[in-house]
């Protein structure tokens, strides 16, 4: 008994060092939200990006997982930590922009590469981007621009939108109205967290307006499209996908139904690597994936694909395969601009009923091809 | 601004007001009462909104759920007033919020522990559902109607049970006097967990009430926690009657300066700069408020005791 033990040791340790000797060796350190208001996002990247390690069978990639707790200065924290103890060669996870302002450019300036599998802020895409630091989502502005660029091929001529009162919100106002071109009934900004919208909702009926747009992040959204539906305002709404992702549509229910959203990713996508994804995310956790899983489970795929090809010990290599992203997005066609952030196509979905489960389906493309805005000012 | 706008942001105002005194009739009860300070109140309004989720859930009865938020909530203050509330009155104030701020964690992990971290469905019943014409022409929902009908009867019950009851008169001297009213014969401890055990029940009232029309999620009981400690400062600590109107001061406040604010700087100011110092001002409006009248009454409007 003893013996076996030994010579099981000795096979993992000789496994082990095998393992870690190998070329496309990577460890990886995952800052995410996993406790507190908003784990929902973070659970679902994390299952996401396990999931495509474990169907990908990437036994060179080490993955360490944090959670954050959705405060910057834990975030800051547990980044020297991986960095400093764990010695990760890549950082990834992060949910929320503050958070990634916090961590990012002090990991990039340490040469390490940081893959941003949510968070999109518009200062680390134009002037303050760096070359070690890749965005797999989006830029912030972008699901809003394509709610505009629909809001106007829909012919809505005057529109009322609202925001929390943040930075985020105002990228959200600012990015619907650099592709709406027709007039404004209102523009409000709510506080953050703000739980009842009886005074906005009031605003709206009285303006005129002929649609609605709004981004209300988490519960601030099931909140606001609960109180509308009962208000008996029945004017068509606009918003980003964040607001309807599968997390949230079913605490929303019928109140919810044919709202259009924009998102890069549905889970009706026709491909083969979205329909292994749908389909094996179900398989694993039991539940529909939302558009932060397909986003973790592209993080993912885009570094085993950057493994493959280059060693991370080899930054010059290893940045370069991770900007020729060769992988199979579940978004379909993916590259990246010279500013390391997407280019792709971002789809408008309606939100409908499939049995019991409340969720979207693709029914334009809003936006093809789509760049940021800010990708002129990016100097490596 | 029409008139009929304003007569409808009065009347949100005034709704948003008697949520806030659901919430903050409780705190105050307690605070006053007992002269504790208890942070893990939004843990049992978040209880209440769970239980009653859960309930109209299973059962596919909102009212069920209802009762079961009062009861989830009721049986939530009595524990943990009996394990942990219990050894805390002789300590001080700063001891109070620790320990209360961990029940705040315990409850929140608890409740992802159990439910999970998406957030849970809760609708309005069908009874209560759609929007009525109100006198004057304002569409208004229903539901909207109800919660101020609850808050007036929440009101009255709680006026008519501190100021006619016996369990009123012996709450009454217990905020006096503590020491006097046990060597009186009045078992003091139980009287603690039946006024605990209430405040808790009128949180998880508040929760279900809320919640209903909000977000059922982890975490949901803190931002509301905060602007109940605003209205029973501006109240006076332990004064029901200062939690209402505290309540009704603090949500017409709220609601018309978010409405009134980027409309009157927009006559001084272009209309972007308007709406961004407006929106920004009227998140201030209700502290401001609070700052001013405590400069003039320093223990609230209706806190006649110094604590």
């Amino acid at each position: 008994m003893k013996k076996v033990g030994i010579l099981t040791a000795a096979c993992a340790a000789a496994l082990f060092a095998g393992a870690s000797a190998q070329a496309g060796d990577v460890k990886v350190g995952m800052i995410t939200t996993l406790s507190g208001g908003g784990a929902g996002l973070g659970i679902d990247v994390r299952d996401g990006f396990e999931l495509a390690l474990k169907q990908a069978g990437a036994d060179n990639i080490e993955l360490v997982i944090e959670d954050d707790q959705r405060k910057p200065d834990v975030a800051v924290q547990l980044a020297d930590k991986l960095i400093q103890s764990e010695q990760v060669d890549v950082l990834t996870g992060i949910i929320w922009s503050n958070l990634a302002m916090a961590v990012v450019p002090a990991a990039t300036a340490q040469g390490k590469f940081y893959l941003s599998p949510n968070a999109g802020p518009s200062a680390l895409a134009g002037k303050g981007c760096h070359e070690n630091y890749f965005n797999v989502a989006w830029q912030n502005d972008n699901l809003h621009e394509a709610a505009g660029a629909y809001a106007k091929d829909t012919g809505y001529k005057n529109s009322f939108i609202l925001a929390p009162n943040y930075p985020a919100g105002k990228d959200a106002l600012t990015g619907y109205k650099r592709f709406y071109d027709g007039d404004l009934a209102g523009e409000i900004y709510t506080k953050l967290g703000q739980t009842d919208y009886a005074a906005e909702i009031a605003q709206i009926r009285a303006s005129g307006a002929d649609s609605v747009f709004f981004f209300l992040p988490g519960g601030m959204g099931i909140a606001f499209l609960k109180q509308y539906a009962q208000s008996g305002v029945d004017l068509p709404v606009v918003g980003p996908a964040f607001s309807f992702d599968q997390g949230i549509l079913q605490a929303v229910g019928e109140a919810a139904l044919g709202v259009k959203n924009t998102s890069q990713w549905s889970k009706d996508i026709d491909n083969p690597a979205n329909a292994a994804f749908v389909e094996g995310f179900q398989a694993e956790y039991g539940r529909l994936p939302s558009l932060y899983a397909s986003q973790g489970y592209d993080t993912a795929n885009l570094l085993i694909s950057a493994a493959a090809k280059a060693d991370v010990a080899d930054a010059d290599a290893f940045r370069a395969a991770l900007a020729a992203a060769e992988f199979d997005s579940v978004r379909g066609a993916f590259k990246f601009g010279p500013n390391h952030h997407p280019i792709q196509d971002i789809y408008v979905r309606e939100v409908i009923k499939e049995g019991d489960v409340y969720t979207n389906k693709i029914i334009a493309t809003g936006l093809a091809d789509h760049a940021d805005a800010y990708a002129g000012d990016c100097k490596f | 601004m029409t008139s009929l706008l304003l007569a409808e942001q009065v009347l949100n105002g005034l709704q948003f007001g008697m949520m806030l005194f659901l919430m903050s009739a409780g705190l105050t009860l307690v605070f006053g009462v007992m002269g504790l300070i208890n942070l893990a109140h939004g843990s049992f309004y978040m209880i209440g909104a769970f239980a009653c989720a859960s309930v109209a859930m299973a059962t596919g009865s909102w009212f069920l759920g209802l009762a079961a938020s009062l009861a989830a909530a009721a049986v939530a203050g009595v524990l943990v007033e009996l394990l942990v509330i219990r050894r805390l009155y002789d300590r001080d104030h700063l001891d109070q919020v620790l320990a209360t701020f961990a029940l705040i964690l315990v409850f929140s992990e608890g409740t992802r522990y159990l439910f999970g971290s998406f957030p849970l469905f809760l609708d309005v019943p069908a009874a209560l559902s759609g929007a009525v014409t109100l006198p004057g022409g304002i569409a208004y929902p229903v539901y909207r109607l109800a919660i101020i009908a609850a808050g007036i009867a929440v009101a009255i019950g709680l006026f008519w049970l501190v100021g006619r009851t016996r369990l009123g008169i012996r709450i009454r001297a217990g905020e006096a006097d503590r020491e006097m009213i046990a060597a009186l014969g009045v078992d003091i401890d139980r009287l603690y967990t039946i006024v605990f055990a209430l405040g808790a029940a009128l949180a998880g009232f508040a929760g279900a009430m809320l919640g209903t029309i909000q977000s059922v999620q982890v975490g949901m009981g803190e931002p509301v926690l905060i602007l109940a400690f605003v209205v029973i400062v501006i109240g006076g600590i332990g004064s029901i009657k200062g939690a209402l109107i505290g309540s009704m001061l603090v949500g017409l406040t709220d609601t018309l300066g978010r409405t009134l604010l980027p409309v009157a700087f927009s006559t001084i100011l272009p209309p972007s700069d308007a709406n961004a110092v407006g929106s920004a001002l009227a998140s201030l409006l209700i502290y401001v408020l609070m700052a001013g009248i405590l400069v003039f009454r320093p223990s609230g409007l209706y806190g006649g005791r110094s604590a």
